[in-house]
């Protein structure tokens, strides 16, 4: 069976939840082999092992993380040459995409991007994306080279299987093209202590209808152990940050819930947003569009809607 | 300095009506349908030449009325335009894009900075400019919500998934814009009146050495095998708040097996 190269998302080792999904992915069409750059692999290992990557390829290389995007491209193309996979699954953030892009080009070889699903297929993996704000689902494949595909966060289901795999250090030489964008500086996020936006099982979101005042929001957040997201206007207006921002600019969210507070529902906002499976909203206008989303809705004032929502799930849980 | 400013054209729900309905009035064309997102783009070009010196060109590929796009740039203040318009672009996927851009790139020549927004807003893949950057062999240096230019450099600030990264490169280099960069500006009466004057350039896919086989939807290196509409949200239950709102939206939560 073929190879499918899966590159690991993570932050010096701390693998995210996207990895054991993509690998759970990659079983279906063949051999999950994990690529591993940056430090940290023996953080990673065990998770790696855990949901069934046969093979790790490790390429610890100061060189590859001192400049943007291109020697990562770099390396998944000697790998692809190296092993003809059968496809490459790419985590589809911002930088997996650019990744994603280079590498099509380097290998001629097309491309799908937002894949929230991925199956194996006649001559071929057979990817499903949803478009113009999600009220389309569309199912592609790739004709051409080794498919390479972008796949959103909660796109599958993590299997655990236990495996072990061998591992196998990559050098590389980089080309002077790929060395030319230096990251002169890195200051990790500040982190909140609350899920990541991007696979969190929940959303709480606020908007210009907090007024600023994002307590409420981020209490009935907490009491549902939910991420904090953020409507542009917010973010704007300096009340959250723009890491937060939930939208077409900001992060494409598709959680089992979703709840929005105080946003109206502008198609920007939608386009990050519209694919979650249940949709809540609290708005005291009963006319904006973001009712027309929604699987339930209060009409009425947040500082009062959501203070009360906030004891009653405190008090169910017991 | 120059600096290349790639604009798309990008269809507009509600201003492809008017467009459809009156192609007399040039309306559509004041009203704008470059991408909102490349605003940002050509906004950054004309504060970097406005802050030192030099020339901003906006190029665009795609049908007639993209000239639209290029016009609404000039109207903002770039000093000249190209549009690439070819019959055999239509369908055209990312990589034939970038293939197109790239060469349009070349032939315009001497360009310091290519800049390009952050995603086309129809199809939001965000891969064209990496995809330029890779075969222009110019340093990648996108999603900037910050720019400057000094020395011959250009220093970003790219807001990561997990980090907050400052990028550094020697020009000439690519780089992409979010809309959190700066505000862009609205056309004045001035710039529309000299936007009439400004050269605009076609150039077909032979003026670029580009052969027709490479582009279009014929030479896509994907393919849509079905499309679906997704069917239709039911319509949810929304109560008004008369004091119990938030008691049952808890109880909603609850028989949802949320809480
Ligand atoms: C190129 C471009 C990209 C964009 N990208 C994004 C994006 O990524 N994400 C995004 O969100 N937007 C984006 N936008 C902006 C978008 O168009 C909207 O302007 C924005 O989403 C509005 O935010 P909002 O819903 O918080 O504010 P508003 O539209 O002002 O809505 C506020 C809502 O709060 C309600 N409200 C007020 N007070 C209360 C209260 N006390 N209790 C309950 N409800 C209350 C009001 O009834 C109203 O419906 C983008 C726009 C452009 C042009
Ligand atoms: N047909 C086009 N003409 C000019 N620029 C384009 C075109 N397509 C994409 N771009 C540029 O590439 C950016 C990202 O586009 P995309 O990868 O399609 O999301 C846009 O913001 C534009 O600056």
């Amino acid at each position: 069976m073929a190879e499918v190269l899966v590159l690991v998302d993570h932050v010096d080792g701390a693998v995210r939840k996207t990895t054991s999904e993509l690998l759970t992915i990659a079983r279906r069409l063949g051999e999950p082999s994990a690529v591993f750059i940056g430090a940290g692999y023996d953080r990673a290992a065990a998770v790696l092992a855990e949901f069934g990557a046969e093979k790790v390829y490790t390429v610890d290389d100061d060189q590859v993380t001192r400049y943007l995007v291109a020697p990562k491209a770099e390396v998944l193309a000697q790998l692809v040459q190296q092993t003809s996979p059968a496809a490459v699954l790419i985590p589809s953030n911002t930088e997996g995409k650019e990744i994603a892009a280079r590498l099509s080009i380097k290998t001629s070889s097309g491309l799908i991007t937002d894949a929230v699903d991925v199956q194996a297929g006649e001559g071929g993996p057979v990817t499903t994306q949803s478009v113009f704000a999600g009220s389309y689902t569309v199912q592609a494949k790739v004709t051409q080279g080794t498919p390479i595909i972008t796949v959103k966060p909660n796109s599958a289901t993590p299997e655990a299987v236990n495996s072990s795999p061998s591992t196998e250090a990559v050098t590389i030489t980089l080309s002077a093209a790929a060395t030319q964008a230096e990251v002169t500086d890195r200051k990790p996020r500040e982190r909140s202590g609350r899920p990541e936006l991007n696979e969190a099982a929940i959303v709480v979101s606020g908007g210009r209808g907090t007024n600023g005042d994002f307590a409420a929001v981020e209490a009935f957040a907490d009491s549902l152990g939910a991420a904090v997201g953020a409507s542009r206007a917010a973010v704007d207006a300096g009340w959250y940050p723009h890491a937060n921002q939930v939208g077409q600019t900001g992060k494409q969210v598709s959680p089992q819930l979703y709840v929005a507070a105080g946003i109206s529902g502008a198609i920007q906002h939608r386009a990050g947003m519209q694919t979650s499976k249940m949709i809540v909203a609290v708005n005291k206008d009963e006319e904006a569009p973001i009712f027309e989303l929604v699987d339930f809705g209060v009409v009425g004032d947040l500082f009062s809607v959501l203070p009360q929502a906030t004891d009653a799930v405190e008090k169910s849980k017991g | 300095m120059k600096i290349v400013v790639c604009v798309k054209y990008v269809p507009d729900a509600q201003a492809e009506r008017t467009f459809e309905q009156d192609l007399t009035t040039d309306r559509t064309s004041v009203d704008g349908l470059l991408s909102e997102l490349d605003e940002y783009a050509v906004e950054e070009a004309l504060k970097l030449v406005e802050a030192a010196e030099g020339e901003v060109v906006v190029l665009t590929m795609g049908p007639e009325q993209a000239t639209d796009a290029v016009r609404k740039a000039l109207q903002m203040g770039a000093h000249s335009g190209v549009h690439v318009l070819d019959d055999a672009i239509a369908g055209s996927d990312a990589p034939a894009t970038s293939l197109v851009l790239a060469k349009a790139v070349e032939k315009i020549g001497g360009a310091d900075l290519v800049l390009t927004g952050m995603a086309s807003t129809d199809g939001t893949m965000s891969v064209v400019p990496a995809m330029m950057a890779e075969r222009l062999g110019l340093p990648q240096v996108t999603m900037a919500s910050e720019l400057g230019v000094e020395n011959g450099a250009v220093t970003i600030r790219r807001d990561g998934d997990a980090s907050t990264e400052t990028i550094t490169a020697q020009l000439p280099a690519l780089v992409s814009v979010t809309d959190q960069i700066n505000e862009p500006r609205y056309p004045s009466f001035k710039g529309i009146m000299a936007a009439k004057k400004k050269p605009l350039e076609t150039w077909s896919l032979a003026d670029l050495g580009v052969d027709a086989g490479e582009v279009g939807q014929g030479a896509a290196w994907t393919t849509v095998e079905s499309f679906t509409a997704r069917p239709p949200r039911e319509a949810g239950q929304v109560v008004q708040d008369e004091g119990e709102g938030g008691a049952r939206l808890a109880e909603f939560l609850v028989s949802k097996k949320f809480v």
